[in-house]
């Protein structure tokens, strides 16, 4: 059955202003697999399926369906040509029964037959073994049951193509299996499923195939069993050496004698599971792993950005209690977060509010900077950070990313830490700004100040941090440094798995 | 050269922008309709003091309560993103505390009337905080977590003085509500301007400004920089709690009575349309306190001119809706930017025409 081509996209196009989303781009799904969509962040995946349901209209290219040309404008389009989609987060209605969720805006005749639509989503769900009654309201099930829900929804308006982003993000290992016998099902009765996701053991679980985005081109399409985890890797990261730049001797990172700033032993939050971690004082480290692997949460849990749950901290062999951000900032603890737009700017102030804010909060509500000192700062680190913008008082928001994120150093520099915490500084910036803010973590680093830094680059890491921290799966795997600081390592290391010979 | 003049012409069209036309054609309009419409006298009142009045004065006074409760709601507006609906209810309960402290015994002497006002204080503080604590802790929409206390507010007043209006007749009192002797300006006005001044200072000495709206504009944000959110609410609807034992207290004193169903009935209508006329965002985020206060004084404007002009009372509200209407409209940012984007393909023409000219 596995030959049979059910949905095929052909060089597709799609142009955002200024940027190449995708560049002929190819895709192909067969009749009854489960074919993984894979790439890191930026890479086009979330372009391509919104392309396929009709979210983005593609400039360039084709896709049949079946053998026939079709063209889909709209999520309705997309729905009548047999492909339907079951989106990261549920889009449901919690409030109402599963019955009703399963059949909303989908009535046939202007009367809502309840009995009829509970007796079928019952058959529906006892022939999927979906472990939820019709009349059960959504929002008293689990989210597993809830998505699932929404893929009997799917699969009972005869999609031929069902399209899950995500789908096991939120579930516990339980619930994923159960997610997964389901997708098996499905297979089995000839659904192309397209599974993406970020957890690489299951993608080796469920998929047969798997096809390997980068920067908005296919790399490649590829028979699961006959490609090994680590080339999987180097095929999502890349080996694009960026040449622009030597940043220095990497010998002389290492900073053995210093005395230990930060340590941690079994620290936990909602978010991240207990792990040991410690860094010296002018030490740069970084924290590595394929998006979804923690390594955010983990630096999260330092700052006390989520609920901690639990681990003893130490800051210079004292120990310290931090629970929330303003702990972590009194024991001179900085934390540039990784969504500048949601957790950095203040997006209406203006550059001056924004670089003064952290150090206005660590000096306290009775003690106002004053209009002619916040001037100065401000024109200080515009000066020394070389910010573009028209004036002090413009908003932040109207910056260009690179600039507004060089903001957000002035504003933590400001309040002069001693460890700075920078999650994915570089992320959709300029090269000319990466390279500044580069610079800027070694020049921090030489002054005294502990970095740890959080690229999806590894080139980046590899050329500013003295040691890595490899994350798999919510857990640390690994500490690289010196001789072992190279992109083949950290790759092997991120795969897993005992596979020695690697391709470089 | 063109560049400098668009710099010059955005930052006029700022928040202020609307209000003060706003008020400059309602006294055009007056003028053109009744040049002595504006004039002010100095009269003799019945206590025998010479005192300011006229329209002009009128409305200023007549606005005092109403000012002073919109300088307090543009903070929780500006925090919270929502408004609070119960500030009226608040106030009635606020007054009868007011007069229930003055009422234990007969003499009224300066220190009872403070003591009464601080009583109010502390009393409309605490309301603040119950409601503050719905919306800053319980994360209940602003509206509906003061719903409870618009609704039942007014009986709880009712409640302080055992369902009785009692009167308050001293002197110190008319001075509260109307004219200190020898002093022409009405007391409420100078209130307003010593609480304008309050807050003011409150900005200059505190950081409450910037927490405030960082937390209305980016809670996420103002949270990992350190910012307690939840306090920062919960702090500008117990400020509002001040405003409101001030506005209460006004009022009581005003009428020398207190009438739980009466006392700034439906002020918290005008109020919100006040921080909205003023040019603040609903939503939270960045504010103006002056823009309220203009806000306010545009409202109670339209009023009296429309009184002026023999509009009956319940016509009033329907042209009041329409005017402010078109203030909303012509304030939102659909119509600003049209209006930004027009205004500087003007001046661009202009410009070229300039160079073409040179």
């Amino acid at each position: 059955m596995q030959d049979e081509v059910l949905l095929q996209m052909r060089h597709i196009d799609k142009k955002f202003p200024g940027v190449l989303a995708l560049n002929g781009v190819d895709f192909t799904l067969r009749k009854g697999e489960i074919h993984a969509l894979m790439g890191e962040n930026g890479a086009g995946k979330s372009t391509l399926i919104k392309v396929l349901t009709g979210v983005y209209r593609m400039d360039g290219g084709e896709i049949t369906v079946e053998g026939e040309k079709i063209s889909i404008h709209s999520p309705q389009d997309a729905q009548n040509n047999g492909i339907s989609t079951v989106y990261q987060e549920i889009t449901l209605c919690p409030n109402l029964t599963v019955a009703e969720n399963m059949f909303i805006g989908r009535e046939d005749g202007a009367w809502i037959k309840h009995k009829d639509y509970e007796k079928r989503a019952d058959e529906i769900l006892t022939r999927l073994n979906i472990p939820a009654r019709s009349t059960q309201q959504l929002e008293n099930c689990s989210l597993a049951v809830q998505q699932m829900v929404a893929i009997a929804r799917a699969v009972d308006m005869k999609c031929k193509v069902l399209i899950l982003d995500e789908p096991t993000s939120s579930l516990d290992d339980k619930e994923v299996n159960m997610l997964f016998t389901l997708m098996k099902d499905l297979k089995s009765q000839g659904v192309g499923i397209i599974f993406v996701t970020h957890f690489l053991e299951q993608v080796y679980e469920v998929s047969d195939r798997i096809t390997v985005l980068r920067n908005g081109e296919l790399v490649g399409e590829y028979l699961t069993e006959e490609l090994p985890q680590v080339e999987l890797v180097a095929k999502m990261i890349g080996k694009e050496l960026d040449e622009l730049m030597d940043l220095g001797e990497t010998e002389e990172k290492e900073k053995k004698e210093a005395e230990v700033f930060y340590e941690a032993k079994a620290l936990s939050s909602s978010d991240a599971l207990p792990f040991d971690f410690s860094i010296r004082k002018g030490e740069v480290n970084g924290f590595t792993g394929l998006l979804g692997s923690g390594r955010s949460e983990s630096v999260r849990a330092i700052f006390g950005a989520d609920k901690v749950t639990g681990g003893d901290v130490k800051i210079k062999g004292k120990p310290v209690k931090i629970t929330s951000p303003i702990d972590a900032m009194k024991n001179g603890i900085g934390y540039l977060a990784e969504d500048r737009k949601r957790d950095g700017i203040i997006a209406e102030l203006s550059v001056r509010e924004n670089i003064i804010l952290a150090l206005q909060v660590l000096n306290g509500m009775f003690k106002p900077i004053s209009r002619s000192e916040a001037e100065a700062f401000a024109d200080e680190y515009i000066k020394v950070l070389n910010i573009k913008t028209a004036s002090r008082e413009t908003p932040v928001g109207s910056l260009s990313g690179g600039n507004q994120q060089k903001v957000i150093l002035a504003r933590w520099l400001l309040t002069h830490p001693d460890y700075l915490i920078l999650d994915e500084p570089t992320r959709g910036i300029d090269v000319g700004t990466k390279l500044e803010i580069q610079k800027l973590v070694l020049k921090l680093a030489e002054d005294g100040v502990s970095v740890t830094f959080i690229s999806s680059e590894v080139e980046e890491m590899l050329r500013t941090c003295s040691r890595l921290i490899v994350m798999r799966d919510r857990h640390i795997v690994g500490e690289l440094k010196g001789a072992d600081l190279n992109q083949t390592k950290v790759m092997k290391t991120i795969a897993g798995g005992e596979t020695e010979n690697v391709e470089k | 050269m063109s560049k400098n003049k668009k710099k010059i012409f955005s930052g006029g069209l700022g928040q202020l922008t609307i209000p003060v036309v706003a008020i400059a054609l309602l006294v055009i309009f007056n003028l053109i309709r009744d040049p002595s419409f504006f004039g002010v006298d100095l009269a003799h009142n019945n206590d025998g003091n010479i005192v300011l009045s006229g329209n002009l004065i009128s409305i200023i006074n007549g606005a005092s309560e109403l000012a002073i409760l919109a300088m307090g709601m543009t903070l929780v507006t500006a925090a919270c993103g929502g408004q609070d609906i119960s500030v009226g209810a608040a106030a009635a309960i606020a007054g009868s505390v007011f007069v229930k402290v003055l009422k234990t015994s007969p003499e009224i002497s300066g220190g009872k009337v403070l003591l009464a006002f601080i009583c109010a204080c502390i009393v409309a503080m605490i309301f603040g905080s119950f409601n503050g604590t719905l919306v800053a802790i319980f994360k209940i929409q602003p509206m509906i977590a003061t719903l409870i206390l618009y609704t039942c507010g007014r009986s709880i007043a009712y409640w302080i003085n055992g369902g009785a209006t009692p009167t308050l007749s001293s002197p110190i009192i008319t001075a509260i509500g109307s004219f200190i002797p020898g002093i022409p300006i009405p007391t409420p006005v100078l209130i307003v301007i010593a609480m304008a001044i309050v807050f003011k200072l409150l900005f200059k000495f505190t950081a409450l400004e910037l927490f405030t709206q960082s937390v209305g504009i980016n809670q996420s944000a103002a949270r990992l920089n350190g910012i307690n959110s939840t306090f920062i609410k919960l702090l500008s609807f117990i400020i509002l709690g001040v405003c409101v034992a001030v506005s209460g207290s006004i009022g009581v004193s005003r009428l020398g009575l207190i009438n739980h169903e009466t006392l700034l009935l439906d002020v918290e209508m005008d109020t919100i349309l006040a921080v909205a006329i003023g040019g603040n965002n609903l939503g939270g985020g960045k504010f103006k306190i002056g823009g309220s206060i203009i806000g306010a004084y545009v409202i109670q404007m339209l009023t009296i001119t429309l009184y002026a002009m023999k509009v009956s009372s319940t016509d009033v509200k329907a042209y009041k809706a329409i005017v402010i209407i078109l203030l909303v409209v012509i304030g939102s940012p659909v119509v600003k930017e049209k209006f930004g984007k027009f205004m500087s393909k003007l001046l661009e023409n202009r410009s070229k025409e300039t160079v073409k000219g040179a």
